[in-house]
């Protein structure tokens, strides 16, 4: 049993139609019971939600607030190398983009590590494309002690893995582990993903249950929104985490909602998601969820991330750099794709505490895990 | 006054560190709760960078930390991080909490117990986190916890005492002090889990979260107060119909 068994029956179509033929009604119904409710998911994600949004963003905050305190985590994405074995029309790294390719030896690694802990993080994320002979397990498994030297907690958003190879990292001090289906639609998916492993679709869908089989603590479900319809797209990935949170419930789950960016070689949109799209994304899932960490990355401008910060995200990166060695060399241009958000840790920092929140650099203890 | 393990203690409120919005907020609310045992979670200690560290602050204000083992899924973690506390901080006090569950984040009672045995033959003073079971705080008590610390609704969700009836066999039952932990959410829910005769709760999120903590702290301190007096003056019974004074059986007093 994983995910594929319910997805083949799960109806995107009638879904879909449900989406945008949702009532007011129906909306102030899902309004009274939210929680752990797919149809009130559904109404909370359509357009006769959208009157809603400052009576949904008032639940999200003070849900928020309850749950995670005035606390938002910090964390920064360590990129560890920008080969890739796949062809995704969206991305930087893709394999026919003519781009340097480069994989972070240990001398450079440790001199991210250096320049990453100088800014205070204590929380990594480790992103690599996805070129499985080249920066596979064996890689992973050399560099991941001496990141857990430096780093408390370490997440890592990188190619799907058997579940073997991710209970040998969690040996070795992993905790999290990223992986965006990018869509849930199948069409569209094979549109996108035209070359590679990660071609394959149901691979890619069952890598969740693999992930908690092995005892990741933490999971995190995303999709690329701009690919596709994002309503359905986020719908069903909520409908992906209620499945995963009944099968797996040691497991903590977080989301990630991030938004086309440009790259080299990348395409347009083919649905815009608005700021206001966003938000009610946001609120939306945190209503269905109270306990559902939601990340925020650089990907968003700084006011729009600001205005972010209280209304429901509890996980945030600064000063990022989307490139293997970037922060030892920012320059090289080996991006994966363009941040918006460029200011430094510190200023983000104080931001969050502009807005009466608190910047948690540290909340995990790597010495008795 | 309230006596675990020995120690006296002013306050019969504990309180938690997690969740303000800031150091200055914090300490400003754990002054005005008066409360004299303040619970830590270890995780949160960056002992090798020091950034943001409420260590320091709390430290100078004099009160007495319960370091916790928050983020610990099993006893092996747990332990290690009770040995992580007394070696930082020089305490062998810890509030054992174990929840491998990180949605509701329900107190494991295997793990809990198991640990509590291990800690306890260590010579550690042990406050267990739990689930309101009346019979595991008996088997906590057997291994030698100090106090036991059943919870009234789920941590953080400010329900109250919805697991009343069982917290009222705990501290019936219970030869070490019942500490309600997690879920009051308001002052009238401390004051009545000390009318129920706790013999002390502990408070976080209400007081954290609250848009002014320091006078949130403050009420707890009072309702806290108020409960405790008036278990100990004696609460009338409660009946459903109204009682006059004995008008079938007064004839049996009366001097005719």
């Amino acid at each position: 049993m994983s995910f594929i068994d319910v997805f083949k029956n799960i109806p995107q179509a009638e879904l879909q139609l449900a989406l945008y033929s949702t009532t007011p009604q129906q909306v102030e119904r899902a309004l009274q019971r939210p929680r752990g409710n797919l149809d009130s998911l559904l109404a909370l994600l359509s357009p006769a939600a959208e009157p809603y949004i400052e009576q949904m963003a008032a639940q999200s905050v003070a849900l928020t607030r309850q749950r995670f305190g005035a606390n938002l985590g910090m964390f920064l994405p360590l990129y560890l190398s920008n080969l890739c074995a796949n062809e995704c029309d969206y991305c930087g790294f893709s394999m026919s983009n003519k781009l340097k390719r480069k994989i972070l030896n240990t001398a450079e690694l440790d001199s991210e590590i250096q320049l990453i802990k100088a800014m205070h993080y204590d929380s990594i994320l480790l992103v690599s494309g996805e070129h499985e002979t080249k920066v596979g397990i064996d890689y992973f498994s050399n560099v991941l002690p001496q990141v857990k030297r430096h780093f408390n907690h370490i997440a890592m958003e990188v190619q799907p893995m058997s579940i073997m190879d991710y209970a040998t990292l969690v040996e070795q001090g992993l905790d999290a582990v990223m992986v965006y289906q990018e869509t849930y639609q199948r069409q569209t998916y094979a549109a996108h993903h035209t070359r590679g492993k990660k071609k394959d679709f149901a691979y890619r869908l069952e890598t969740p249950d693999r992930v908690a089989q092995a005892g990741v603590d933490k999971i995190g479900l995303g999709v690329l929104l701009g690919l596709d319809d994002w309503r359905l797209d986020a719908l069903l990935m909520g409908h992906h985490l209620a499945y995963l949170e009944q099968q797996y419930w040691r497991s903590r789950y977080s989301i990630s909602l991030p938004r086309l960016r440009p790259c080299t070689g990348g395409i347009e949109p083919k649905v815009v998601l608005t700021d206001r799209g966003l938000v009610q994304m946001i609120c939306a899932f945190r209503l269905f969820n109270h306990e559902l960490e939601i990340s925020l990355s650089t990907r968003e401008s700084p006011a729009l991330r600001d205005n972010l910060f209280p209304l429901g995200v509890t996980h945030v990166s600064a000063a990022s750099s989307t490139q293997p060695g970037g922060y030892s060399n920012p320059d090289t241009e080996l991006d994966q794709f363009d941040i918006s958000d460029d200011r430094s840790s510190r200023q983000v920092a104080n931001a969050i505490m502009q807005k009466g929140l608190n910047p948690v650099w540290k909340d995990w203890e790597r010495a008795w895990m | 006054m309230l006596k675990i393990a020995d120690v006296e203690f002013s306050s019969r409120l504990l309180t938690g560190t997690g969740k303000f919005r800031s150091s200055t907020d914090m300490l400003a609310a754990l002054s005005a709760s008066g409360s004299a045992l303040v619970t830590m979670a270890m995780k949160r200690l960056d002992l090798a960078q020091g950034t943001e560290d409420i260590l320091a602050p709390l430290k100078q204000s004099g009160v007495k930390l319960l370091p916790n083992t928050a983020g610990a899924r099993s006893a092996k973690e747990a332990v290690f991080a009770a040995e992580l506390a007394k070696e930082v901080l020089g305490t062998n006090w810890v509030k054992l909490e174990i929840h491998p569950d990180p949605k509701y984040l329900m107190p494991d009672p295997i793990e809990t117990l198991k640990a509590a045995q291990i800690l306890c033959e260590k010579g550690y003073i042990v406050l267990p986190y739990i689930h309101a079971d009346p019979v595991l705080c008996r088997r906590l008590e057997e291994v030698g916890c100090a106090a036991v610390m059943p919870l009234g609704s789920p941590i953080g969700s400010n329900q109250g005492l919805i697991t009343a009836d069982f917290l009222r066999i705990i501290i019936e039952q219970s030869n070490v002090p019942v500490i309600v932990d997690a879920g009051i959410g308001a002052p009238s829910q401390a004051t009545q889990a000390m009318e129920m005769g706790a013999d002390a709760v502990l408070v976080n999120t209400a007081i954290a979260s609250s848009p002014q903590p320091e006078v949130m702290a403050r009420c707890f301190a009072s309702a806290v107060q108020t409960g405790r007096d008036a278990y100990l003056a004696g609460l009338g019974v409660v009946s459903s119909h109204a009682v006059n004074t004995s008008p079938l059986t007064g004839f049996l007093t009366s001097g005719s």
